[in-house]
């Protein structure tokens, strides 16, 4: 019966915005705007909507009321219309009923908020943790559970941000590895950044946390169905905080525990790849990948350097010793954007993405860094 | 004290540079605001443009963050914080009977820092790796990573913050000491209520801004760690900290507007103020619940619940108070005899536009829902509902009604009246439609988004771009009233009632020269 109210009050709801909007907005075609919050895929995301719209509801009648006497009055109490001004100017009666009605209403509202609030604050019994951390600017998931963790960076070609390609339909909102979950299960997420705060959000759960170095949050969420969700850090983390979605993929169970053994294979083979000698013409393949993935965001996709982040042609670092190239690029710069690369990229990844840096965009140094160096610094 | 030979001023630059009249300061701190008021609409063109269309088309993603920061910091502490404190200048002494401001040479100095404050944060822009790129609530470590454009911003806001100080402590002398005799605190005209507890708020949470700030430079540059996690820091604390000036900010920022409202709309409805006791205590409440509510600017944090249930209940109490202001200006226009000249206008627009960011701001203090709604569209479409709506809409209605007690001509109603309307119909066109851009899950301060909120960002843009234009009106109707135009009277408006109106208009160099007693 309550679903069945809701329904109804959505409706309502909607229509009274539609109405608001078809008057600002008369020209155009409503029909593709959207209005109100996406279709929700959990209980909380479900629950928030139904409070919003609650909310909304008593909001827009509250208005309606007071600037219903407002505008009555405008029109009627005109010295134009030669309406003569009253005397009266206070009344403690009416202040003390305005004052008591608004804080009943407020304790009506305040009921449900608190219910929502304490079913959402209870991660306790989940069936899978997932720990997301923030990066500039990308995601990096772990399933400590299953032993599986990885990166995942927008997929939108920069051709399509710099308008020289059609845009796609899911244009800023497409990642190269989403992250998978099963349905129907209970998972509970643990939230922390590298470098500086973001946000968690994806609209169609319900969930939003900030992402704060050195601190863990949690929250959870339940999938009913199977589909794509998408979202945006939400929380401002310098240049490319436009361009760092969140994609989840709900799965059936099954099909999380393929993806899982899937996940581990590509693990194993990784990690064979670092043992073996690699050409140069390997690793520079190899190393533009990780280039613009990884380095292209600040550095440039033609090496030119953006804003205050460096350039590599003819750059001090990339032209001078290997050695200094190596620490920087593994161990970062504190107090800058530049990360400690050591913790995100794999040995392969790392001994790629020099030799590219460092023979391209103009420079000859001739250099090529074999895994298994970048292996020996780490220790 | 008030001496003939007092009025007679150095003329040409010198007389703005040394003066210690309260006028001239009122005029130097209006005509600033303005000037900042434009460079600020300028930036959130440089913004609105680049958010025309997906893609990026004008600015490279780290200019657009400055721009969004710096945007914010003028138009706070650059336009509306100086541009009550006009206000505030010229209009105290004359509504309590006073000659000039209690501490004139405080009050020159509390206006010369301001410049070169602004300076300092424009310069910022030019420094090499840019200006402040962090949001203006430099949110720690992201502002720890700027380059010196963020040094020069945080000295500014050190700069911008003594000045208000200066400016609190001078408007809180006037009035506790230099009323009229006979005009108690509780007959006060509502402006100076407003002010009065408006300057406390100041005085209690600048002092807490400059102590952040400074954390922040020392972590920048002297090796501490009070937001460096690494070190044993903590980056939440500056959220903390922040938000218990940030918050009541905010209502130093609409409580003199307030004020207007409450001046104007009793004029123009030639009816008394209703429920004047009332709303005394209602400002007070609110100035006092604004130092209990700050971490509901915080709720994605990842707070306690008992911390997020509290901050919760104290923010949704604050729509008590605020409910009582918005019934008693209803009530003072009901019953009465009204004519809508300009300050009229923008009263009662101001009333509408600021209900509508209140109740938007009440359903952001829900807990639950605000994890939707926090770092949204819809966030920005709430508080330029508040800011500009109330706040910006307040300075319009009080320049409108005090120039020709200023000037001592009428301005030109009819394209004042234009003014109106075309910033009411502009600012909603920008505004309105971001309340669902919100909704549909666009992040705030991004410069490129998903191609489903093309159609309400470009509605955004347009009318961005109608609400700058609009001020060319305003500029040319305020010179054109200044240079010349019919006579006030004394009294100007019909329903007009205080000490200001019984002056000639304009009024002498020093205000009351005779105390006036007040029955």
């Amino acid at each position: 019966m309550s679903l069945f109210f809701v329904r109804q009050a959505q409706g309502n709801i909607s229509r009274l915005i539609l109405g608001l909007c078809l008057w600002i907005a008369a020209p155009m075609a409503f029909a593709e705007y959207g209005l109100n919050f996406p279709k929700p895929v959990t209980s909380i995301a479900q629950r928030i909507l139904e409070l919003h719209n609650m909310i909304i509801i008593i909001c827009v009648v509250i208005f309606v009321i007071v600037f219903g006497f407002m505008f009555y009055s405008i029109f009627a109490h005109r010295k134009s219309r030669g309406f003569k001004a009253a005397k009266f100017h206070e009344s403690t009666t009416i202040e003390v009923v305005w004052t008591v009605i608004p804080f009943l209403i407020l304790v009506g509202m305040a009921i449900p908020s608190t219910a929502t609030l304490i079913e959402m604050s209870d991660t306790s019994k989940s069936d899978l943790t997932v720990k997301i951390t923030g990066y500039q600017w990308k995601w990096k998931y772990d399933y400590p559970d299953q032993d599986v963790g990885f990166f995942s960076t927008l997929a939108t070609p920069r051709e399509q941000i710099e308008n020289k390609a059609e845009k796609g339909k899911d244009y800023l909102l497409e990642v190269d590895n989403p992250m998978v979950l099963p349905v129907g299960k209970k998972v509970r997420f643990i939230v922390t950044a590298n470098d500086v705060i973001h946000a968690w959000w994806v609209p169609r759960l319900g969930i939003k946390k900030d992402a704060i170095p050195g601190f863990i949050n949690e929250m959870w969420a339940r999938i009913d169905e199977p589909g794509i969700y998408r979202g945006q850090c939400a929380e401002l983390c310098g240049k490319d905080h436009g361009f760092m979605p969140i994609v989840v993929q709900a799965v059936s169970p099954e099909d999380f525990s393929k993806w899982v053994a899937m996940q581990k294979d590509k693990a194993a083979a990784d990690s064979a790849g670092a043992a073996k000698t690699w050409s140069q013409d390997e690793l520079l393949d190899k190393g533009k990948k990780v280039y613009v993935t990884t380095c292209a965001a600040c550095h440039g996709p033609n090496g030119e350097g953006i804003g205050p982040f460096p350039k590599m042609t003819g750059s001090k670092i990339a032209t001078g010793p290997l050695a200094g190239h190596l620490d920087i690029v593994m161990k970062g710069k504190a107090g800058t954007a530049m990360q400690a690369f050591a913790a995100q990229l794999s040995d392969v990844d790392l001994a790629a993405v020099v030799t590219f840096e460092r023979n391209n965009f103009g420079n000859k140094t001739g250099d090529v860094v074999q895994p298994s160096q970048v292996k020996a610094l780490r220790k | 004290m008030a001496t003939a030979h007092h009025a007679e001023h150095p003329t040409g630059f010198t007389r703005w540079l040394y003066t210690t009249n309260h006028k001239d300061i009122g005029t130097l701190y209006l005509v600033f605001a303005f000037i900042m008021a434009i460079i600020g609409g300028i930036m959130s063109l440089v913004i609105r443009s680049e958010l025309w269309q997906p893609g990026l088309q004008l600015v490279d993603p780290h200019f657009f963050n400055q721009m969004a920061t710096v945007h914010a910091l003028i138009m706070i502490f650059g336009f509306v914080m100086p541009g009550f404190v006009g206000l505030a200048n010229w209009q105290i002494p004359m509504m309590i009977g006073a000659p000039d401001m209690a501490l004139p040479r405080m009050n020159n100095w509390s206006f010369w820092i301001l410049p070169f404050a602004a300076t300092l944060l424009i310069m910022s822009l030019f420094m090499p790796g840019g200006g402040p790129a962090a949001g203006w609530t430099l949110y720690p470590p992201l502002s720890v990573q700027g380059g010196i454009g963020t040094d020069f911003t945080l000295l500014s806001i050190h700069l911008l913050g003594m000045s208000s100080i200066l400016g609190s402590i001078n408007i809180i002398a006037t009035i506790l000491n230099m009323r009229a005799p006979g005009m108690t605190l509780m007959k006060m005209p509502l402006f100076a209520w407003t002010w009065l507890i408006t300057a406390f708020l100041l005085i209690a949470v600048m002092p807490v801004l400059a102590g952040t700030v400074t954390m922040l430079i020392t972590d920048r540059h002297f090796g501490t760690h009070f937001f460096d996690a690494a070190g044993g820091g903590d980056p939440v604390l500056w959220q903390h900290v922040f938000w218990f000036f940030g918050h009541p900010e905010v209502y130093i920022l609409v409580l003199p507007a307030f004020g207007v409202f409450s001046q104007v709309i009793p004029t123009f409805a030639r009816k008394p103020l209703f429920g004047y006791d009332s709303m005394v205590y209602a400002t007070a409440s609110i100035a006092f619940l604004s130092f209990i509510v700050w971490a509901h600017h915080m709720y994605t944090v990842g707070m306690p619940l008992a911390g997020e249930l509290f901050f919760m209940y104290s923010t949704m109490l604050i729509a008590v108070p605020t409910g009582v202001k918005v019934f008693n200006w209803i009530s003072t226009m009901w019953r009465g005899s009204m004519t809508f000249e300009s300050p009229m206008l923008w009263a009662v627009g101001g009333v509408f536009t600021f209900t509508i960011g209140g109740l938007s701001g009440l359903m952001l203090a829900i807990t639950p829902a605000d994890f939707q709604y926090h770092d949204t569209y819809f966030v920005v479409a709430h508080f330029h509902y508040v800011i500009f709506g109330a706040s910006i809409f307040g300075i319009f209605a009080g320049v409108y009604y005090w120039i020709p007690k200023w000037t001592g001509h009428m301005y030109n109603e009819g394209l004042a009246k234009w003014h109106f309307w075309l910033t009411m119909i502009g600012f909603t066109i920008t505004f309105f439609p971001q309340h669902f851009l919100g909704l549909a899950g666009m992040p705030r301060r991004i410069p490129d988004y998903a191609l489903q909120f093309t159609e309400f960002n470009q509605w955004s843009t347009v009318g961005a771009f109608m609400t700058v234009a609009a001020q060319l009106i305003f500029f040319y109707v305020i010179t054109q009233a200044i240079r010349g135009g019919a006579r006030a009277t004394n009294k100007v408006w019909e329903g007009a009632e205080g000490l200001e109106w019984t002056l000639p208009s304009p009024p002498p160099y020093h205000s009351f020269t005779v105390v006036p007693k007040v029955k």
